[in-house]
């Protein structure tokens, strides 16, 4: 399954660089893009999305802390 | 700012240290609060290599060191650069998102005799919408009342209007221009046209270019070693070489103000979007940056022939009589014809173009592989092949054109015969003239079609390779011996209409499908739609991709050569923070103006033929 997230207020290009690579090391997910100019996340898996979005939501908060992810 | 910082150092000379510190701290304070705040909470969340944190700590270096202006005014330069930067990206985002911008916002739908504004999601397939002039087609449907003009400008760059009338589809997302129409909605918004396309060209920056990648790799390693340095660089001298503290820690502080990578870390990625924005002006989606740049290096293109650089539709080319005239040869042949429903039977009842009189034909006959046997009201006609003709001992002839070749026979008589050949699209000889120029090295037709067509085709459009009479899965086996055969670092696009060909667009580096507007099979399986069959549309991505990858090569290159400048002239004293910051944030809002350009590609028509605009 592929979800796509809208991102508000990610203004740092190399903290989506980074919030991709750390996403793409979940267990469980598939692929993961972090777009910094379209401000859209990518993530594909085969489990269930909601925990792996909780983790998802965890390294994003760490890297930047301003961003909000629209469930 | 300048002149007052300036003004406010020479007044504070009188004054003494700590008052001037004092002084200094606050007006550092009112600028870049957010900068220190931003840097101590994401210590303290384990982000060490932070840009907060490093301008924090080059700022307050500066000031450690006694530069008390100079620290100030390198947290504003760096404020202001900022802002200019969000700004900047702000805006490109947003200019090319509109470019994009085909979603309709609503629909007028027929309920119970009103008309209801709701959006296109609510509507459901089978009911009834009504268009007003100026109004976007807000969802795939066909005419029930009224004729209009439509403009599909948007989805394939197209600029010259269609006109629609009763029983004709409409596309979603183009624009109705002159009549008020209404329409049966075939489908729900989510599966409209314009859903599609709108999928798609937002998916497409998840879908990241090698040279994306690589900057993205480059920026981890990049960061960590210029602290590195900075860090060797302000003890070594010191320690080793009886060197002074705080002028060695000054050209360290240097090296942190430009260890951010954010002038690449941008750029590239808007480049991308904005040529894969661009390209969808000219009616050209592209799923992703790494499509792009793989077309940026083609190097062999692939044609499937029929409906892809020829029509796809059989014309009367020439009809050469013996004895009659060329009007009542073809009458007698579309006579013979009229039952079939065969694209030749077809493109001979079109071109004699008026209504058959059903009556005059008493009897007709199929025979299989030659031709057709008619009784007609007092003659016996047979239209059909060589062997036809053999078969009643007409005294028949080949022709010397090129095509399909129907010969007719009357009572066995010879007659003459006429010509059938699909025609070369109109600008199948400037695309392929085109991407030469732009340097695709080898072009190859595939078809099923027979030798001789194939060959005259390819000979009439100098295209270098034919592999004719071919069954489908001998496609996709061509197409691999191809890819083995060419050069590691050129690619090999496949162009074809996406319908039959679905696994060889699969197959090649870059699958490109032609005429896809309605077509969902060709949609979903190339890299690169082009929304109309144009051809030449295939010589207009190329520009596009050429010009997208000139541009992010330059700001690779323009952003590390002035850092690389930065650090070298820092390391030597040279550099002062000032320059630091140009390499900062200055680069990158030069670099972003830069990447923009990506986004505007001269129409056709205004560039010469092989010039690439940069």
């Amino acid at each position: 399954m592929k979800k796509i997230f809208k991102l508000e207020d990610l203004d740092c290009a190399n903290c989506a660089a980074k919030m991709e690579e750390k996403i793409n090391k979940i267990d469980g997910v598939k692929s993961a893009s972090v777009s910094f100019v379209t401000q859209k996340m990518t993530i594909e898996t085969d489990d269930d999305i909601d925990e792996i979005m909780k983790k998802v939501v965890k390294i994003c908060k760490k890297i930047e802390p301003d961003m909000s992810i629209i469930m | 700012m300048l002149a007052c910082l300036i003004a406010a150092s020479k007044l504070t000379d009188g004054f003494n240290g700590y008052l001037k510190l004092g002084l200094f701290l606050a007006v550092y304070l009112i600028i870049g609060w957010d900068v220190l705040f931003s840097a101590v909470r994401n210590i303290v969340r384990g982000q060490v290599f932070d840009e907060n944190f490093l301008m924090t700590i080059a700022t307050v270096g500066a000031m450690f060191t006694g530069e008390y202006p100079e620290g100030v005014a390198v947290m504003l330069f760096y404020q202001v650069g900022e802002w200019f930067q969000k700004y900047a990206v702000g805006k490109s985002r947003r200019s090319i998102t509109e470019l994009m911008d085909i979603r309709p916002d609503y629909a007028n739908v027929v309920r119970e005799g009103k008309t209801v504004t709701v959006s296109p999601e609510e509507v459901q397939p089978g009911e009834i919408i009504s268009i007003a002039p100026g109004e976007k087609i807000p969802l795939d449907c066909v005419i029930v009342k009224g004729s209009t003009t439509v403009n599909c400008s948007a989805l394939t760059g197209e600029s010259l209007p269609r006109s629609a009338a009763e029983g004709d589809e409409l596309i979603s997302g183009s624009i109705n221009l002159s009549g008020l129409i209404r329409a049966e909605v075939k489908c729900e918004f989510a599966q409209s046209t314009v859903s599609k396309i709108l999928d798609m060209v937002e998916n497409s920056a998840s879908k990241k270019a090698k040279s994306e990648a690589f900057i993205t790799r480059f920026a981890r390693y990049y960061t960590p070693a210029v602290v590195i340095s900075a860090v060797l660089l302000a003890v070594i001298a010191p320690l080793f070489f009886h060197g002074v503290w705080s002028e060695w820690i000054h050209r360290a502080l240097i090296f942190l103000v430009v260890s951010c990578p954010c002038a690449l870390v941008i750029s590239v990625p808007l480049s991308f979007f904005g040529g894969i924005g661009g390209a969808s002006r000219h009616g050209i989606l592209v799923k992703g940056a790494n499509y792009l740049e793989a077309l940026s290096k083609v190097g062999t293109v692939v044609f499937d022939k029929t409906g892809t650089l020829t029509k796809g539709v059989f014309y009367v080319t020439a009809v050469h009589p013996e004895e009659i005239s060329e009007k009542e040869l073809l009458r007698l042949a579309a006579y013979a014809e009229s039952y079939s429903k065969h694209p030749i039977a077809e493109s001979i009842k079109r071109e004699y173009g008026k209504d058959i009189d059903t009556d005059q034909i008493k009897a007709i006959d199929e025979i299989s592989g030659m031709g057709i046997k008619a009784e007609l009201q007092d003659v016996t006609v047979h239209v059909g092949n060589g062997k036809l003709m053999d078969s009643i001992h007409a005294n028949w002839h080949e022709c010397h054109q090129q095509g399909t070749v129907v010969h007719i026979a009357v009572n066995n008589e010879y007659m003459g015969h006429i010509v059938i050949s699909d025609v070369v699209k109109d600008d199948s000889k400037d695309c392929i003239t085109a991407i030469k120029a732009l340097g695709v090295g080898k072009t190859v037709i595939l078809t099923g079609d027979s030798k001789n067509v194939a060959d005259a085709v390819a000979k009439e459009l100098n295209i270098d390779e034919v592999y004719s009479q071919l069954m489908p899965g001998d496609k996709v086996e061509i197409v691999e011996r191809l890819l083995t055969g060419k050069q590691k670092k050129s690619t090999l696009a496949f162009v074809g209409d996406g319908i039959n060909d679905a696994p060889v667009i699969t197959r090649a580096d870059v699958g490109i499908a032609m005429g896809a507007l309605g077509s969902d099979a060709a949609i979903e399986s190339a890299d690169i739609v082009l929304m109309d069959d144009k051809p030449s549309k295939l010589a207009t991505a190329m520009r596009i991709s050429q010009k997208t990858m000139g541009i992010v090569r330059q700001n690779i290159v323009f952003a590390l050569a002035v850092k690389a400048l930065v650090l070298i002239l820092g390391a030597f004293g040279i550099a002062n923070m000032w320059f630091a910051v140009f390499a900062d944030v200055g680069v990158s809002v030069i670099a972003i103006l830069n990447a923009m350009r990506a986004m505007k590609i001269k129409k056709q028509g205004t560039i010469s033929k092989g010039e690439v605009p940069l």
